[in-house]
């Protein structure tokens, strides 16, 4: 159950293919659910050429593993996988994978989704976009000192 | 006897600088951090807060040898 952190483009069906083959046994699961997030060319009505996505790397990795093993065993999966870029990315590319092979379909949809609202909501991650009128952060403005 | 301290993102660019070394006093909580770090800045609304790596609220209390950080919510996925 790891969760990855890449600076370069990754192929997320490739990776899939991947970890199930080094991982998983074919028999152990019965539902693989995935999702994939990339890159759009627009934003706030703007063309978005690229971006930089900025991390802190020591807690953005704390906070994805635990989140995998939270997941794991929350939603009682045989595994799950995280990967998430950092850097330069350009529209079209991967931004996330998250992927949750369980016994059953349910527990793999929860998870997968779950995993996704959660790094979204909390992990360090920040998106620089370039546009055709300069740069700008992306603002998210949902949380307010948590804890 | 120091703490580390981290800024990212639109608050590394508001503060102007990355990381700080700030010298450790008994009883300071996040918030004195802040104000320390940032030369007096006051700290935007929506800034998050961690220790070591875990959310902390601004009042937490601070200990010799933490890495503090401050950055503004998250944008990933």
């Amino acid at each position: 159950m790891p969760a990855i952190l890449l600076d370069k483009i990754f192929n997320p069906w490739d990776e899939i293919q991947r970890y199930q083959t080094e991982h998983l046994r074919g028999g152990q699961y019965g539902a693989t659910a995935s999702f994939t997030g990339t890159m759009r060319d627009f934003n706030i009505k703007e063309t978005v050429t690229h971006m930089t996505l900025e991390h802190y790397p020591d807690m953005t990795q704390h906070y994805l593993d635990k989140l995998c093993k939270d997941c794991t065993e929350q939603f009682e999966l045989d595994d799950c996988l995280i990967i998430h870029r950092f850097g330069d990315i350009r529209p079209g590319e991967p931004i996330v994978l998250t992927v949750a092979w369980s016994g059953h379909r349910a527990q793999a949809f929860d998870a997968c989704r779950h995993m996704m609202e959660e790094l979204k909501s909390n992990a360090p991650f920040w998106k620089k976009e370039v546009t055709d009128k300069g740069e700008r952060w992306v603002h998210n403005d949902q949380h307010h000192n948590k804890e | 006897m120091s703490i580390n301290v981290q800024f990212f993102a639109s608050l590394r660019e508001l503060i102007g600088k990355q990381q700080a070394t700030l010298p450790y006093s008994d009883g300071s909580i996040v918030s004195m951090v802040w104000k320390d770090a940032s030369n007096g800045k006051t700290m935007p609304d929506n800034t998050l807060c961690a220790i070591n790596m875990e959310y902390v609220k601004p009042d937490a209390t601070v200990h010799d040898g933490d890495e503090v950080a401050f950055f503004p919510p998250v944008t990933g996925g």
